[in-house]
């Protein structure tokens, strides 16, 4: 399929970053046109990171505010930590998906608005009164004008397709229109959808003719005024790359973690939004060995999960926060009867079902502390979709090294977010292997032996000689028989105790971004990273005396934070939540300022907020 | 000649299962009776100890695994069925005997009972029935009768209880039995057909709680009466009972009837539908029926954990076993 220019005689521009936000209804095919344009910009070497925001109804009455489904990406030359603040282009498909989002359109940026949805009755669906069109509120922006529908209507009129077939490849004739404002190559989407759709060729050929169409709509490139380039990123570190988002990251990690620890996977798992991928993707991974489990419930899924790690499975268990409140009682068990678990927790908006589609950081406390009773459990916390591949890896380090349970924290803006991946090289990644014990030791076995790490044996059962039984009821020192002493007991929760807490003997202390010393150090954990990152580049230009930190492990704390924030005046802790780390640090460091800044609206930080915010505090 | 493929191990006893575990039931509890049966059956299975897993939740019964010398694991309260699902698919070898109760697995745990018997996997549910619950001290259960006074009940229960084999039928389950503790050689007789089903075994002991619900069972399990007022369901044979062998069960339309025992229906348990053994599972809400004990029912279905692993099979036979290399420069990669 040609890819020739029809607009070649326009002025051709190179920006260095540039944020579109696609935005349509429900069934418009929004989060597919998003992630087309992130994997191609990916693949031609741009930097990037997206943010899809779609409802949590799967459809909304059409055409309704509810029913706005959006995917924004970020796209450059240089490097790029977030989706961005605002975007510079919005793609409106409709009058509820205009309205819902020229907020957040840069002042001057460019909106794109699909006329041929813009009735009386899909004005009144989008709770509308006036054409925002004709009632001048579109005046800071350049507003392109354009009849989708009708469009593509033309351009697939020799096609056997319904009229309603027709009007669903809307998508991928807005597609080929930006695929051309940007100078982007077709030929990515044209081979997808020749995969996506092999049993329906006639469907992949209708959407690859809109895209062609849009692509070569020369009389709307006018209105663009011009065509631009974004070069690939040129500071991005030599390597590898592909496009990966969060959860498919993380799937990845606990396979090759697996691997490393010469151990098969065993996962339980209950549907759950944002974390249904995770049991959907290593599902896919058969071949590896892995099995996947969709147990009746979340707490099936993780007792299922601890069942098979008895049986020398690395048992796995993924969900999200209501689901994490289910599965307390089996982290307890876990705990208690000491053998390896990873507890995947892809955080959402709460409490209750709260915002299921929407992201937070709440589970926090949950997952250090929601357990009944002295429950000690390492957690960590990834901070950016392709970080969530390592830190899926040290989880499973984690939990096989202390024969522990460990959980691991995500939320659904890493989830569903996309970033080009620098891949490992397969000799880089270093084994763990995990040995069973085989035979009964010269001295004798007792269950609740212990190592270097406090770590006890872990036994298959079908070996022979070392019969032995595991419960939730409180175990004697060395045999594990039931035991009710209450020196026993007070020392068996010390030891449970100090063996979590002797994960910071294996873990690093994170490094500092920016300068040793200064005025304020921002702390950041999971996936405000980004933001933070951009936040203190910016603040640095400026001049001012801001470094951040960034924790992978949140519990318990690597050594050596004490000594970093003594060199600062006051460490800014960003959360979206009502501050729960901020309250970790006041109890485990009292003598430094921690201030606390907590963000609930069920999106990520701004750049623009964090950069705000420290100037503020800064200028008290 | 000499036999080379005998055994180099001696066979094992039912001393072997015996744990070095103190047993802390209450005395004259009915657990002995199915500890000592269960242990004494392990023997002559022809399993080794390190093959065998007992798992159980939490209650009087769930203290099971403790006391045997295999494998075993005591877990959380009505969660027995999870972890075992996950035992038993992680290693399929294993022999795994699940041990719970009426509230353990019917009542807290009745959604994985539930989920488990429709699955079918192979291991073995031994649910111990005294209708209360003995380890809280004595509150009723989803199988206390209407009216039944305890601790949380002075005025006398007014939830409706459900019959455990009317829920296993109402699952799918594969395998449907009950037998009762005082009635060694009958419980010996079941244990052993479930055993040797292949699939979820679904087992009900009537179990005398001592403490708090003692004798609840005696109006037909007691030895005096027990002939006339239980039927032994024996898949193959007649449905006759009574001391004298005279009566029978016969089933009209979806009536079971009292007949002369030469007129009895022959009990099948293997039927296209489990209707007969559901009717069955109901006979003695009529009071003038025996109580129905011995094998409701006896199919074959596909096993869980076999197919699951079939299906890792057919994956790694396809496409072969996946590297690390294949799971991460998978997809469409560029080079910078």
């Amino acid at each position: 399929m040609s890819t020739k220019n029809p607009g070649s005689d326009l002025p051709l521009q190179q920006q260095e970053e540039v944020v579109i936000r696609f935005a349509g209804d429900s069934g418009d095919g929004m989060q597919i046109t998003g992630n087309q344009f992130t994997h191609t910009s990916a693949i031609i070497g741009n930097d990037l990171a997206t943010f899809p925001d779609y409802p949590a109804e799967i459809r909304a009455p059409a055409g309704t505010r509810p029913g706005v489904s959006g995917f924004q990406v970020r796209f450059g030359s240089s490097d790029i930590h977030t989706p961005g603040d605002q975007p510079d282009v919005l793609v409106a498909m409709n009058p509820a998906a205009l309205i819902v989002n020229i907020k957040d359109l840069k002042p001057g940026g460019v909106v794109v608005v699909n006329t041929g949805q813009f009735s009386e009755s899909d004005l009144k669906k989008a709770a509308l009164a006036k054409s925002p069109l004709t009632d001048g509120s579109l005046s800071a922006f350049r507003v392109i004008e354009i009849d989708i529908n009708k469009r593509v209507t033309e351009a697939l009129k020799g096609t056997t397709l319904s009229s309603k077939e027709v009007q669903r490849c809307k998508n991928f004739y807005t597609l080929g229109l930006m695929y051309w404002v940007y100078s982007r190559p077709l030929e990515t989407t044209m081979k997808w959808l020749t995969e996506k759709f092999a049993k329906r060729p006639e469907l992949a050929e209708a959407n690859k003719l809109a895209m062609q169409a849009g692509y070569n709509a020369g009389d709307i490139h006018e209105m663009f005024q011009g065509r631009y380039e974004v070069h690939p990123c040129d500071v991005m570190p030599k390597g590898t790359y592909r496009n990966i988002m969060g959860n498919d990251a993380l799937a990845m990690g606990l396979v090759t973690g697996a691997k490393l620890a010469d151990l098969r996977i065993f996962l339980g798992s209950y549907p759950i939004t944002p974390a249904s991928g995770i049991l959907e993707t290593l599902s896919t991974y058969k071949n590896y060995g892995v099995i996947t489990f969709q147990a009746e419930d979340e707490i099936a899924a993780i007792c299922s999960a601890l069942g098979s790690a008895y049986a020398g499975y690395l048992g796995i268990t993924s969900t999200s926060g209501p689901g994490m409140a289910l599965k307390g009682e089996g982290m307890g068990l876990a705990v208690s009867i000491e053998l390896p678990l990873v507890i995947v927790d892809i955080q959402r908006g709460g409490p209750s079902t709260g915002l299921p589609t929407k992201t937070e950081q709440a589970d926090l406390l949950q997952a250090i502390f929601g357990r009944n009773s002295e429950a000690p459990i390492p957690v960590i916390a990834a901070s950016s979709p392709a970080d969530a591949f390592e830190t899926a890896i040290e989880a499973v380090r984690i939990a096989v090294t202390y024969m522990t349970p460990v959980i691991l924290l995500s939320d659904g803006y890493i989830a569903n977010g996309a970033e080009p991946w620098r891949l490992p090289k397969i000799e880089d990644l270093k084994p763990f292997p995990k040995a069973f014990l085989a035979e009964v030791p010269a001295d004798g076995f007792l269950p609740y032996a212990r190592d270097q790490y406090l770590a006890r044996p872990w036994v298959k059962p079908g070996t022979p000689g070392l019969e032995h039984r595991v419960g939730g009821l409180e175990k004697a020192h060395l045999t594990g028989h039931i035991n009710y002493e209450p020196e026993n007991h007070e020392f068996m929760v010390r030891m449970r105790q100090s063996k979590v807490m002797g994960v910071r003997d294996t873990i690093p202390t994170p490094n500092v971004f920016g300068d040793s010393t200064g005025e304020l150090l921002i702390l950041g954990w999971g996936s405000t990273k980004g933001a933070i990152t951009s936040a203190v580049e910016k603040l640095r230009a400026k001049g001012r005396k801001v470094s951040s930190l960034h924790l992978r492990h949140v519990w318990p704390l690597p050594k050596g934070l004490d000594k970093i924030f003594g060199c600062f005046q006051s460490i800014l802790v960003p959360e979206m939540n009502m501050g729960q780390m901020a309250r970790v640090l006041r109890s485990e460091f009292q003598q430094h300022n921690i201030i606390s800044y907590p963000k609930v609206q069920g999106l990520p930080f701004r750049t623009s907020e964090l950069v705000a915010k420290v100037e503020s505090l800064l200028e008290e | 000649m000499t036999d080379t493929t005998a055994p180099l191990t001696p066979p094992l006893t039912k001393k072997d299962f015996k744990s070095d575990q103190e047993v802390r039931w209450c005395p004259g509890c009915g657990d002995y009776a199915i500890l000592n049966s269960v242990q004494a059956i392990m023997a002559t299975l022809g399993i080794p100890r390190h093959q065998i897993c007992f798992v159980s939740g939490i209650g009087c019964s769930s203290r099971f695994p403790y006391y045997m010398n295999t494998y075993g694991f005591h877990s959380i309260h009505g969660r027995a069925p999870a972890i075992a699902t996950g035992i038993k698919t992680a290693n399929p070898e294993l022999s795994v005997w699940l041990v719970t109760g009426d509230g353990d697995g019917l009542s807290i745990g009745g959604n994985h009972m539930a989920h488990i018997l429709r699955r079918n996997v192979d291991l073995k549910i031994l649910l111990f029935n005294n209708e209360i619950y003995g380890l809280t001290k004595g509150q009723y259960s989803p199988t206390s009768p209407v009216g039944l006074k305890t601790k949380s009940t002075p005025m006398g229960s007014v939830d409706r209880p459900f019959d455990p084999l009317s829920f296993a039928l109402g699952c799918g389950a594969t395998f449907v039995a009950r037998t009762i503790d005082s009635h060694l050689k009958h419980m010996d007789q079941v244990l052993r057909a479930a055993a040797h089903h292949k699939g979820t075994a679904f087992v009900e002991i009537y179990q005398n709680c001592v403490i708090f619900n003692d004798a609840c069972f005696e109006n037909f399990a007691d030895k005096g009466v027990r002939d006339d007022k239980t039927i032994d369901l024996r898949p193959g044979e007649p449905m006759v009972f009574g001391k004298e062998h005279d009566k029978g069960i016969k089933i009209v339309g979806w009536e079971p009837r009292i007949v002369p025992a030469a007129e009895a229906d022959v009990w099948r348990s293997d039927t296209h539908s489990p209707g007969p053994a559901f009717v069955m599972s109901q006979l003695h809400l009529d009071p003038t029926m025996p109580r129905p004990i011995g094998i409701l029912r006896d199919v074959q279905a596909p096993i869980f954990e076999e197919a699951v692993h079939e299906q890792i099979r057919a994956a790694t036979a396809k496409r072969g076993e996946g590297t690390l290399e294949q799971l991460i420069y998978a997809g469409e990669t560029w080079e910078v």
